[in-house]
Order: C-alpha cells, then sequence, then structure tokens
C-alpha cells in the first residue's frame, strides 16, 4: 500500500508537471511562432519583454480575460466537458515519463501501455468537442479526428509492438536503461536486433505527429478549410485547454519517441547521463516538430490515409515480422 | 513493386529537400522592419497631402489662387493681404480639406511659383473628420508672419 509520504511526494509531483506542462505549452508556442517567423525571414513576437520571451503571458492573459461562449445550440454538459478531457489525460499521461531513473512521479510497469490509452481519450474528447459544437465545421473536423487518428494509431502501435518484443518490458525506465551507454546502445541504432529500427523510428515519428494532429496532418483543424475544425465555437480559456492540450501533447510524443528509440536520460557518448540529456533530445524533437509544421503544406485527406494504410501500415508489418524473425535467430 | 519502394525514396528525399531549404533559410537576414520603431523613408514621387513651400523661413505662396481655381474638389481655401513694405501679397489663411482631396496633384502643377509639394506624411489617423476637414497648412510651413 501507499504510505503518507508517496501520496505527498506523487502529489508534489502532480503539481510540478502540471507547472512543467503549462510551462511547455505556453513556451512551446512560442517557440512555435518563432521558428516559423525565422523559417519565413520574419522576426516573430518582440514586443513583450526582450525578444518577446513574455509574450505567451499576454496570450494566456487575453484567453484568460475572454468570456466563454455557449452557442445556442450547443450540448452544454458536452461542450464544456470536452476541453477538460482533452487536458487531463494529456497531463496524467506526464506521470509515467521518466526525465531520468530516479525522476519519475510514478514508475509503472505498464507505463507504456498507460499513455496510449490515455492518448485514446484525445481522440473521444476532440469527437465530443466537435459533436457537441452543433457547428458543421466542427462536426467535419471531428469526423476527420477520428478517421485519421484510427488510421495512425494502427502503424503506431505496430511499430511499438515490434519494440517491446526488442525490449521485453512496457516499464519505461527499464527501457531506457536497456539502452544506456553511448549512441550504439539506443533502439534507434540496434540494428542486430531489428536492421528496420531507423524506418521504425521514422514510422513512429510521423505517427506522432498526425496523433497529435500537426501540420502537416492537422486535418481537425484545417483553419484554411475548417475556420478551426473541431475547436470552431470555443472560446476564450476553452480554446486556451485545447490549445495546452495540444502542445502538452507534443510533449508527451516526443519524449516517448526520446524514451523509445533515443536513450532517454542516456548520454550519446556515455558521459553524465541525466536529465538534461533528456531534455535536450527531447526539445530536440519539439523543434523537428515545429520544423516539419512549417516546411510542409496540408495533405489532403485521401492522402493522409494512403500514406497510413498503404505505406506505413504495411512497412510496420514487414517490422513486426521481421523483429520475430530475428529475435528466434538471433539468440 | 519496385515502383512502391521508389516512390517512399523519393517521398523522403523531396521532403529532406524541404526540410533543408526551411533550415537554411532560419539563417538568413530578417527582412521585418520594425516598423513603429524604424520606418522607411518614402519614394520620392509618394504623394501625401500638400504642403506649402517655404523660402526664408516664409511661404512662397503670393496669393495669386491658381491652386484654389485648379482644385477640382474645392479642396483648397486660401486668404492673403497685402501687408506695408512687403513686395508681394502675404498668406493669411491656408487650409485644405484632406477628406475630400484626390491627391489629383492639379494644385501643384498649377502653382506657377513653385510653391506647393506633396508631402510625405502617411502616418495619419485620427477618431475626428473635423482634423482632416481642415488641415492648417500655414501653420505647418510655420505661421507666415
Ligand atoms: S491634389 Fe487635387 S484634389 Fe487635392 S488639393 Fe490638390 S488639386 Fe485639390
Ligand atoms: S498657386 Fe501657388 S502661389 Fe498661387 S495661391 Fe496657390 S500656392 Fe500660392
Amino acid at each position: 500500500m501507499y504510505s503518507l509520504g508517496d501520496i505527498v511526494r506523487l502529489l508534489l509531483y502532480l503539481v510540478g508537471l502540471i507547472g512543467f506542462g503549462a510551462f511547455n505549452a505556453a513556451y512551446l508556442s512560442l517557440l512555435e511562432r518563432k521558428q516559423s517567423a525565422w523559417m519565413q525571414l520574419r522576426r516573430g513576437p518582440t514586443e513583450v519583454g526582450p525578444w518577446g520571451l513574455i509574450q505567451p503571458v499576454a496570450d494566456g492573459l487575453k484567453l484568460l480575460s475572454k468570456q466563454i461562449l455557449l452557442p445556442r445550440d450547443v450540448n452544454v454538459p458536452l461542450f464544456l466537458l470536452a476541453p477538460i478531457m482533452v487536458v487531463v489525460p494529456a497531463i496524467v499521461s506526464l506521470v509515467t515519463i521518466p526525465f531520468s531513473e530516479t525522476l519519475v512521479a510514478h514508475r509503472y510497469n505498464l507505463g507504456l501501455l498507460m499513455i496510449f490509452s490515455f492518448g485514446a481519450i484525445n481522440i473521444f474528447a476532440l469527437l465530443i468537442a466537435g459533436w457537441a459544437s452543433a457547428n458543421k465545421y466542427a462536426s467535419i473536423g471531428a469526423v476527420r479526428v477520428v478517421a485519421q487518428n484510427i488510421a495512425y494509431e494502427v502503424p503506431m502501435l505496430l511499430v511499438v509492438i515490434a519494440l517491446v518484443m526488442v525490449t521485453s518490458s512496457f516499464d519505461l525506465v527499464e527501457i531506457v536503461k536497456q539502452q544506456g551507454g553511448g549512441c550504439w546502445h539506443w533502439n534507434l541504432l540496434k540494428l542486430g536486433a531489428n536492421p528496420m529500427m531507423p524506418a521504425s523510428f521514422l514510422i513512429f515519428f510521423i505517427c506522432m505527429l498526425a496523433e497529435t494532429n500537426r501540420a502537416p496532418f492537422d486535418m481537425v483543424e484545417a483553419e484554411s478549410e475548417l475556420i478551426a475544425g473541431a475547436f470552431t465555437e470555443y472560446s476564450g480559456m476553452g480554446f486556451g485547454l485545447f490549445f495546452i492540450a495540444e502542445y502538452v501533447n507534443i510533449l508527451i510524443g516526443c519524449s516517448l519517441a526520446t524514451i523509445l528509440f533515443l536513450g532517454g536520460w542516456d548520454c550519446p557518448f556515455g558521459l553524465f547521463p541525466g536529465p538534461h540529456w533528456f531534455l535536450i533530445k527531447m526539445y530536440a524533437l519539439c523543434f523537428t516538430v515545429v520544423w516539419v509544421r512549417w516546411s510542409f503544406p496540408r495533405t489532403q485527406f485521401y492522402g493522409l490515409l494512403n500514406l497510413s494504410w498503404k505505406i506505413l501500415i504495411p512497412l510496420a508489418l514487414v517490422n513486426l515480422l521481421l523483429t520475430a524473425v530475428m529475435l528466434k535467430l538471433v539468440p | 513493386m519496385i515502383n512502391y519502394f521508389k516512390e517512399i525514396i523519393l517521398g523522403l528525399r523531396t521532403l529532406a529537400i524541404g526540410m533543408r531549404i526551411t533550415f537554411v533559410r532560419m539563417f538568413h537576414h530578417r527582412v521585418t522592419l520594425d516598423y513603429p520603431h524604424k520606418t522607411v523613408t518614402m519614394t520620392p514621387r509618394f504623394r501625401g497631402h500638400v504642403i506649402l513651400k517655404v523660402a526664408d523661413a516664409k511661404p512662397k505662396c503670393i496669393v495669386c489662387m491658381a491652386c484654389q481655381r485648379a482644385c477640382p474638389s474645392g479642396c483648397i481655401k486660401l486668404d492673403g493681404e497685402k501687408r506695408e513694405g512687403a513686395a508681394r501679397k502675404s498668406l493669411t489663411s491656408y487650409t485644405l480639406n484632406f477628406t475630400t482631396c484626390s491627391l489629383c496633384g492639379l494644385c501643384v502643377e498649377s502653382c506657377a511659383f513653385d510653391a506647393l509639394e506633396f508631402s510625405k506624411k502617411y502616418n495619419l489617423t485620427s477618431m475626428h473628420k473635423e482634423d482632416y476637414q481642415a488641415i492648417d497648412l500655414l501653420q505647418q510651413a510655420g505661421g507666415g508672419k
């Protein structure tokens, strides 16, 4: 059973993680604005604070000060539930993310599974948001999110299953531990276990982009087609919560990619492993996520589904079979 | 089957090229001008509202009324007087109704004494229409006394 100390520790971690999540949501949005500006030869926010560093605070205040409108036909309980449903799983998923061997809120031997199951709630929340809004753009966005997330959940899970076959553990701490001691031990480069590891990392990353509804897969929001998709009718902090959840989900996705493929807190050349390496790798991936968004236009919807069903899923299946064969052949 | 893989490789290659371009772009020089803090100088042929030219701290205008007559919209109202000891008439008032001015330039062209020109002002805003219904050009040119 849990002792009082454990519960206090868990609560403190939870507060810390909520703070961490909120801080990252704020500053990833700033990174997004700055980086997109740099890539387009602009300068991004510069007015609020030095180099615009206080900008997220201003954005937050703006969203907080706005009224939460309830349009006439919305289904009020569901409409209000959706933003909460989207943000809570995102925060809860952070609980099992190990920042280092000891720095983890709750080490759970099914951590990986838990993150995926909480991640699935995200789809429901967006579906509910779109449906409850009683708005045709929101409904289209909601329908798209289901089609898209189901399509991309499959290859993602297939890749992860193959990985779990290699690590034979769902425990994130254990998975990272197995990759300790330099970048040649990372799952990304464990070609002995499966020569398709780099490809499976790529599949995982693409699916992660699609699961978090990031451009070029942002069919849910698709502001040029659907106004704001599932979020059309939300204002003020209702919208703000979706916004925070989007960035926290990116954070979780990048953390997961770091843990599963890039050795978590392990140093690439075997020196000074620690949480700083975890953060460096994770933010490098976050940078890449933003980089991808501002490099490519949104795909068309059938292009999106084709990519999943015709390319990613077959490759993921081959990857799975190959891993199984290699496990039998290479003892 | 070969085509399938060719397509994937080609796709990945083009994606990589795209990402390289955006990455390199991050280190280009910025084209943004920090507008309220920095402004560009206006091009020579830019037409702001007309202003009176000044020579020896006095408007060059000799009150011949040609500009008032030339203006198709009747924007210009001016008046002058013959002062003791002055060789020519002096302006006592010169107002421009900028709300109807079409910036056609007929007034500038009609002035035989090179006393009018277009200004380079473009930061003009006001919450009151009156502010632009009678711009006192004489005052802007330094009073005229
Ligand atoms: S520019 Fe044209 S419309 Fe404007 S004051 Fe001169 S003559 Fe009139
Ligand atoms: S035409 Fe020239 S000189 Fe004559 S009144 Fe107008 S501004 Fe003065």
